[in-house]
């Protein structure tokens, strides 16, 4: 069956569903979890993610086939499980948005302005290309335990940035990432909020991002899940591959380290 | 000797801290752009902000923690015309409104106060978050001017009373009208209001 109409057909189906479905909760999306068993619609978007990678693409027109993700060029299994780390090229810490951004800029000749100008969908988009990218890395490290680097001093250095602003209050809330989760067993409406600052908290939510969200019918990256969280903290907007996007993850990747990832996982 | 090793070391951690906070700033605004009303002067904190945003015990420096409460109490004011209670039905909108300062929602309409995301109001409303208590039955907490000068103490600025409380101050930072605030009071002290009503 072709790949792009069963596609189409998955988008319909579920943007009905989730129309129906708006104001219903949690549990609805536990029971269209079950009924969909092992199938995520991610794997569609996972597919365009392998053949964006193998592609000729920008200004030079080369695949991203040389592009390093830390575990040498071109090795994509188990990378994003020891996403972010330090790379010696760039002298600093990156998460994969930031190492694709950087892949993208030096192996294909695209611009910074290129590459951060619309790296997620809004809503009724059909997915952005480092969105797919990111889905088919990620998917490429199902399985196995998270590990980021912590061996270099600016990899802990990146960690306790990140913690320090997880914890940072500002903006007419006063709300920090820590107003949600840093308790346990505490939810905002009827939505359940995992405590980051523990274990289980990140374990469980580190390792389901990048996911694919029902109700938009998207992949969505832990890049975005960290924009979406600050923009609800009434704060500006967050850039792509920022340091503080990558500090955020790290702080939560440390803190969920050995867990085994399952993304994409699959989100109301 | 003794005396100047203590100094070196007090200068050494509140010198340490500092550089660490302006870090922080310098980094977030690095890190963000303007997006469309929203802009990176979001990101300077007041000293109250400053103050709450440490990572573990906010409360280590007690001294300040009073001083701050004491700032808090003493900016809250009086409603202009001594009414602290509006109408519970505009309360009830405002306090299920979750609208409002984000880059994504219109400037032009009212803010909302968004209660029910962090508690629990009228018992009939299922839909409720739990990261605050749950004020179900408040007006039976009595109906004195006592009480209503705390609810809208708490209500304007609960830092006055509970200091580095994860609540926004809805009066002190303008997210909320003076009105929506008289309202909301209203919504949680009026006999009428479903937040008082017997649960089932």
């Amino acid at each position: 069956m072709n790949k792009g109409f069963m596609r189409v057909i998955f988008t319909v189906l579920i943007g009905l569903w989730s129309v129906t479905l708006l104001s219903d909760t949690e549990g609805v999306f536990d029971q269209y979890r079950e009924m969909l068993g092992d199938d995520n619609p991610a794997i569609f978007v996972i597919f365009d993610g392998e053949e964006i990678w193998y592609a000729p693409a920008g200004p030079k027109s080369v695949s991203l086939e040389q592009c390093d993700l830390g575990l040498g060029p071109g090795v994509v299994e188990g990378a994003y499980a020891q996403l972010p780390r330090y790379f010696p090229d760039v002298d600093r810490v990156q998460d994969v948005e930031a190492r694709l951004e950087y892949c993208m800029t030096q192996l294909q000749g695209l611009t910074t302005e290129q590459v951060r100008g619309k790296p997620y969908s809004l809503r009724g988009d059909l997915g952005t290309e480092l969105e797919a990218l990111v889905a088919w890395i990620a998917d490429q490290s199902s399985g196995l335990a998270i590990a980021p680097g912590q061996a270099h001093a600016k990899e802990r250095a990146t960690y306790a940035l990140g913690e320090n602003l997880f914890y940072y209050r500002a903006g007419p809330h006063d709300f920090s990432c820590a107003t949600c989760h840093e308790q346990t067993g505490r939810r905002i409406r009827l939505q359940a909020l995992p405590n980051l600052t523990t274990h289980p908290g990140a374990a469980e939510a580190y390792s389901s991002w990048p996911a694919y969200r029902i109700s938009q019918g998207i992949v969505r990256t832990m890049g975005w899940r960290m924009r979406d969280c600050m923009r609800q903290q009434r704060m500006p907007e967050l850039i792509m591959g920022s340091q503080a996007s990558v500090a955020l993850q790290t702080y939560l990747a440390v803190n969920g380290a050995g867990a085994s990832m399952a993304a994409p996982g699959l989100k109301r | 000797m003794m005396m100047k090793t203590i100094m070196q070391f007090l200068a050494f951690i509140i010198f340490s801290s500092a550089v660490c906070a302006d870090e922080v700033y310098d980094v977030l605004l690095e890190s963000m752009t303007d997006k469309n009303f929203v802009t990176v002067e979001r990101l300077k904190q007041d000293e109250l902000q400053a103050f709450c945003s440490q990572p573990r015990s906010a409360s280590a420096d007690e001294a300040r923690a009073a001083e701050l409460r004491a700032a808090a109490l003493s900016d809250v004011p009086i409603p202009s015309d001594q009414n602290y209670l509006g109408d519970w039905q505009r309360g009830e909108k405002v306090a299920s409104n979750g609208r409002g300062l984000q880059y994504s929602d219109d400037p032009e309409q009212e803010n909302g106060g968004n209660c029910y995301a962090c508690h629990q109001l009228d018992p009939a409303e299922v839909a409720y978050g739990n990261l605050g208590p749950s004020l179900s039955g408040y007006g039976a907490r009595g109906q004195s001017i006592a009480m209503l000068q705390y609810t809208w103490t708490k209500l304007w600025n609960t830092h006055a009373y509970n200091i580095c409380s994860h609540m926004p101050r809805f009066g002190a930072a303008g997210i909320l009208t003076e009105q929506q605030l008289r309202d909301v009071m209203a919504f949680l002290f009026d006999p009428q209001s479903p937040v008082n009503r017997t649960q089932p």
